[in-house]
């Protein structure tokens, strides 16, 4: 990308903290979304901010981004203060939000200028960066046609341009592959490693979809109702569960019931258990007969045992593991044995 | 950051409202037609003279008796009657058999009123009483039954004048019809307008339409649009880029306030084109008014802005402050009509004063000398709002 920049400078050096967080917090009324948060992003660095929906990963970023205040706490973007200092900041930073950001009403080239007209970026020079973002995403076909005759995809890509208009040392991403094919997905992801990769640009996203956080983020903090439990790199956090005497099992048993469940639940090997499927578990045991006292205890009950993995651990069990539940349903763990319960009683009768 | 750096922001948002605007056909047609209809409802529905009912059904009975066989007094009392009514068209009469069989008429809704000359008729005027007569309303429509007895106390006049003339003319046969009108009826009164012309209902009611759908425009608008890109999130994208927020609500009101304007101006046009209305004073200063009037409402709709959560409530608040501002701001119905406290709340309403400048400007053509009250208000009740509204918004923006 070419054409000058009026961008402050971020006064951070190479590999030197570019965002700090310091004990921020935001309440709603007596809602706590964010609780006594405090982390560092190196500046050129990937960071994922990785927790079920309602964890308070957007409040976060929406606080970062200047468009919410804190409750408490404070927090810096290249030494600007996010309150104080609000203006520079947003010369800094870019947003990609979870809401596209795009008037449907206007053309591709439209929205972009509008937006990049926001910032003070002489004509000539935003002309070119708009024809070359738009080739960079592959639109340039469209530039002149509305964006709400776009597809999703098309749509994301506009969404994650448009961020780009200034240039920006920081880039905010809040789920940016929320209901996006498994394609457009790789696509979004391969974009923001080269956007990182060439220009050097410190990216935060947030996502609740493990492989998104995995193939994208050099560290990543997991939130769990408004904290931060564990901060660390792909590989370490998942050394944190199969590390010393872990093991992660898949378990399929033919006639999975409530009581067997709750068996296993119950065994003290057993340091937690999901159910997956009807006949699925996953769970993860520790001490080295813990195949045998799972295997004991499924059969004590009657069950009849179809078949046994012994996996790698995904960051999903890292999750499940630090914060005793699923990602995907943070509430209540009760609410997928109250559904099998409901699925079993009608098999018995059948036979 | 400067001020002419928030004023090119704000030119750009508006711009972009406004080309939203013009890409929304189906609303822009929306946009035409609103103040064509209000301008039909009002132009075509509502009375356009002091007696608009016309060819009213009335039954007539004649119960007189007569004096010494003689009818002549309701018989003169039924051709001044008629002769006047073929005049004005007003009634449309027929004759009944009794009192009983009028109210009957009515009930069925055959007719609409009933006139009964009764038996005494010809001896009480011959015997020196006053001749009465009986009208038979009905109650379920007051507005006829008014029609009905100006109608007939026209008549009585006439035929009291005439009688007058004639005994006037009966002592002193050198005296002409037109002085013993002059002795019976020494006053005559002449009504004659500040502007030449005959005013009707819609000169009266255009000004105040036009400055009500141009507010109601951009007061509804207003809150409409701004919560609407909060829902949807482009409000973001402005807010994350480094522009005074004092640009984006700047920017929306001048994109709203075009809107407003573009319909003050089909209503301008309609208004001169179909309803003959003219326009005496100066169309630069109508439209300056217009403006002046946007900017003492725009502070009152961002407050409610800033307060809404959705863009529902933010249109629903909007519409239930701005139903009894159009009833009490004397734009159908003049202010003093009204009883003292209604007049009072209508005193506290910016709309009440654009109305009132917009009105003299158009119907009376003042000049700004003329409205500096109205004006001083409107400019008052503006910055009042707008002191309150911009810190109000700042803090909503950034929750």
């Amino acid at each position: 990308m070419s054409g000058t920049t009026l961008v402050p400078p971020d006064n951070v050096p190479e590999g030197g903290p570019m965002i700090k967080v310091e004990n921020l917090t935001k309440r709603f009324g007596d809602f706590v979304a964010v609780d006594d948060v405090s982390f560092d992003v190196k500046k050129g660095e990937i960071f994922g901010l990785l927790g079920p929906n309602g964890a308070g990963k957007s409040t976060t970023l929406r606080i970062l981004s200047t468009l919410a205040k804190p409750t408490k706490g404070t927090a810096s973007i290249g030494g600007y203060d996010i309150v104080k200092d609000d203006t520079d900041v947003r010369k800094l930073i870019g947003i990609v939000s979870e809401k596209m950001i795009m008037y449907d009403r206007l053309t591709a080239r439209e929205n972009l200028w509008f937006f990049g007209s926001l910032f003070e970026i002489p004509g000539n020079v935003l002309t070119e960066r708009i024809s070359e973002l738009l080739e960079l995403v592959q639109l340039t076909k469209w530039k002149n046609a509305l964006v709400g005759t776009f597809s999703t995809g098309m749509r994301q890509r506009m969404n994650v341009v448009r961020a780009l208009l200034n240039m920006p040392r920081v880039l905010f991403l809040d789920e940016p592959t929320l209901g996006l094919d498994p394609q457009s997905s790789v696509e979004i992801r391969e974009f923001v490693k080269k956007l990182n990769r060439e220009n050097g640009t410190t990216i935060i996203v947030t996502t609740h979809t493990m492989v998104d956080a995995d193939m994208l983020c050099d560290r990543i903090a997991i939130i769990d109702h408004g904290k931060v439990v564990a901060l660390d790199t792909s590989a370490n956090l998942k050394r944190l569960v199969s590390g010393g005497d872990s093991t992660i099992l898949k378990l399929g048993v033919a006639n999975l019931t409530a009581d067997l469940l709750e068996a296993l639940r119950t065994l003290d090997c057993v340091r937690s258990i999901s159910q997956e499927n009807s006949t699925h578990v996953r769970l993860i045991a520790s001490g080295d007969d813990a195949f045998d006292r799972v295997i004991d205890a499924v059969r004590n009950r009657g069950g009849k045992i179809a078949s046994m993995e012994n996996l790698q651990p995904t960051l999903e069990d890292v999750f499940l593991h630090l914060t005793g539940h699923e990602v995907r349903d943070s509430a209540d763990q009760k609410i997928p044995l109250e559904r099998h319960r409901r699925f079993a009683a009608p098999q018995r009768r059948v036979r | 950051m400067g001020t002419k750096a928030t004023l090119s922001h704000s030119f750009r948002i508006a711009w972009k409202d406004i080309l939203e605007l013009y890409r929304n056909k189906f609303g822009l047609v929306l946009l035409i037609i609103m103040p064509l209809f209000m301008m039909a409802m009002v132009g075509f529905i509502y009375p356009t003279g002091g007696s608009t009912a016309s060819n009213l059904p009335v039954a007539m009975v004649n119960s007189d008796a007569g004096f010494h066989n003689s009818t002549v007094a309701s018989q003169t009392f039924i051709a001044v009657l008629q002769q006047i009514n073929s005049k004005t068209d007003m009634m449309k009469l027929t004759t009944a058999v009794s009192a009983a069989d009028i109210k009957n008429l009515i009930q069925e809704g055959d007719v609409e009123g009933g006139i009964v000359i009764p038996s005494n008729f010809s001896a009480s005027l011959a015997s020196g009483k006053q001749g009465t007569v009986v009208i038979i309303t009905d109650q379920s429509n007051p507005q006829v039954s008014t029609t009905i007895e100006t109608l007939l106390s026209s008549v009585f006049n006439e035929m009291s004048t005439m009688m007058a003339q004639q005994n006037v003319q009966a002592l002193n046969s050198t005296i002409t019809a037109n002085e013993s009108l002059a002795i019976v009826q020494p006053y005559k009164v002449q009504t004659q307008g500040v502007v030449p012309g005959a005013p009707n209902y819609f000169d009266f009611v255009a000004p105040g339409i036009m400055a009500m759908v141009v507010m109601m425009s951009v007061m509804t608008g207003l809150p409409a649009a701004i919560s609407q890109e909060k829902e949807v999130g482009t409000m973001d994208g402005m807010m994350v880029a480094p522009i005074n927020r004092l640009s984006i609500i700047l920017g929306k009101t001048l994109g709203q306030t075009v809107r407003g304007l573009l319909q003050g101006l089909i209503i301008l046009v309609l208004a001169v084109g179909l309803f003959g209305v003219t326009i005496q004073g100066s169309i630069l200063l109508v439209f300056g008014l217009l403006l002046l009037g946007v900017f003492s409402f725009v502070g009152l709709g961002i407050v409610i802005t800033s307060f809404a959560k959705d863009q529902q409530t933010a249109t629903m608040l909007m519409t239930t402050l701005m139903f009894p501002m159009m009833f009490l701001s004397g734009i159908f119905f003049p202010i003093q009509q009204m009883p003292w406290y209604m007049q009072d709340i209508s005193k506290m309403l910016p709309l009440t004063y654009a109305s009132d400048a917009l009105r003299k400007v158009m119907v009376l053509g003042a000049g700004i000398p003329d409205i500096t009250t109205d004006l001083a208000i409107l400019i008052m009740f503006g910055a009042v709002m707008t002191a309150i509204a911009v810190p109000v918004f700042r803090r909503m923006m950034t929750r």
